[in-house]
């Protein structure tokens, strides 16, 4: 089986909530495995209650099957690994950023609190507005810097 | 000296993957645990959609939402494990059962308030900060408690679940610690919600008639142990502000591990499950 064509395929579903970013550079591939009768991929939902998942699957069916590489293609959520916000690649925190939303913070420190910085400016003089965003892994947040409210993916950990 | 309990305390540690690796009764009983943690999220997640646009301002509107969808999700995963079980299709599991069946706690199906949606809602926010605050925590230490299940596919679910309500504790804490420190009607209003969520709270913290079995398996705590460390927690919060915990947990209005509900959960079925019902087979 040819793991990079699939790969490459893959790159190509992008979140459809964030078209910025592929569901590869968010970190929710897990597997790819099989061979050319039959591929299974394995993908991480972020959060459980998020309505894109289904249209990922069907999504990422329908580029797989275009290749027509593969006979049966199976595509389904796993829970283990949990998929972490850490679990973001490096393009896929530019992504975000270009998307205008700040990637999630990296490290939390002792007291919970984490530092945001704005995706406009790189200020960190920025506040919470609302720690539930428009959807499931978003919070709203304002730059007092450059004045501009931003969005926030939130930081989701298995230490939390 | 009171005795101090920890999580997986007297657990076997035998790993379950499936249900092969079970007996009837060990499954019977896992079976009845996943319904109970289906229906609790299913029924509150739906209590609190009915606050859209009606929450206190705008940023609650948007949050208070996002957690019901959070909850709805969860709710989907644990009928989702349930239809892995055989029981049928979660849509099925989620639409089609009768009051009867559910096996939610009573506290979690009671109506927001008097009123409707719809039509003069005059909904009570001091009860619905109570009831979700004192619920998610007792759901935290639940998952925290499902994370060493010894049926493993639980296991992995409650780890992710116990990831997203970190936020939904921190939220309803938030607002707890704010309206119970407010000016005197805030204040006594949250008494009588407490008071109130007490009264009906020892339905949460049941595990039904099985509840030993449950345990046995190894696939939760004792309920004891749960009970314990909810109590734990609460005190501490409650001292902070100086608020008396109510010496008795009771179950006033049903037994809902039992099937025995409210006239409230037939009508938030009825209106909840209309489109479904309109054509059950349709694709969505």
């Amino acid at each position: 089986m040819n793991k990079n064509l699939v790969l490459h395929a893959l790159h190509e579903v992008k979140d459809p909530e964030i078209d910025a970013i592929s569901i590869v550079d968010l970190g929710m591939v897990e597997a790819i495995r099989g061979d050319d009768s039959k591929l299974v991929v394995e993908l991480l939902p972020t959060f459980m209650g998020c309505p894109a998942l289904d249209i990922i699957r069907k999504n990422v069916e329908e580029k797989l099957d275009r290749l027509k590489v593969f006979n049966h293609i199976e595509v389904r959520f796993i829970n283990d690994p949990p998929w972490t916000s850490d679990r973001v690649s490096d393009l896929g925190r530019e992504q975000l950023k270009s998307f205008g939303i700040a990637p999630p913070p990296k490290k939390i420190n002792e007291t919970g609190g984490w530092e945001v910085g704005c995706p406009y400016c790189d200020s960190l003089y920025t506040t919470m507005e609302n720690l539930f965003g428009p959807t499931a892994c978003r919070s709203i947040l304002y730059c007092k810097s450059c004045k501009n409210p931003f969005e926030a993916m939130k930081p989701l950990s298995t230490m939390m | 000296m009171k005795k101090k309990f920890y999580h997986g305390e007297g657990r076997r540690i035998l790993k379950k993957n499936d249900q092969s690796q079970m007996d009837s009764m060990e499954r019977k009983v896992l079976i009845e645990l996943l319904y109970q943690l289906a229906d609790d999220d299913f029924i509150l997640a739906y209590r609190g959609s009915e606050w859209l646009g009606l929450a206190p301002h705008i940023e609650e509107d948007v949050a208070f939402s996002s957690i019901n969808q959070d909850m709805m999700g969860h709710a989907a995963m644990f009928y989702q494990l349930l239809e892995d079980l055989g029981e049928g299709h979660v849509d099925i599991l989620a639409h089609g059962r009768s009051s009867k069946d559910r096996k939610n706690a009573v506290l979690l199906e009671l109506v927001n308030g008097p009123g409707h949606y719809l039509e003069k809602p005059k909904f009570d926010w001091a009860f619905t900060v109570v009831r979700h605050y004192f619920y998610t925590q007792f759901k935290k230490i639940r998952m925290e408690s499902l994370k060493n299940s010894s049926y493993q596919p639980l296991a992995d679910v409650a780890v992710k679940v116990n990831m997203e309500i970190y936020y939904h504790l921190l939220h309803w804490k938030t607002w707890f610690m704010q309206l119970i420190d407010a000016n005197d009607e805030a204040r006594n209003r949250m008494e009588t919600a407490v008071q109130q969520v007490f009264d009906e709270f020892a339905d949460v913290l049941s595990y039904g008639p099985n509840g030993r079995e449950i345990a046995e398996a190894g696939f939760i705590d004792k309920e004891e142990i749960i009970t314990q460390m909810w109590k734990h927690q609460l005190l501490t919060v409650f001292e902070s502000v100086n608020l008396s915990i109510p010496i008795k947990i009771k179950t006033k209005s049903g037994k809902g591990r039992e099937g025995f509900h409210t006239d409230d959960l037939a009508v938030a079925l009825s209106i909840l499950s209309e489109v479904y019902h309109i054509d059950p087979a349709a694709n969505w």
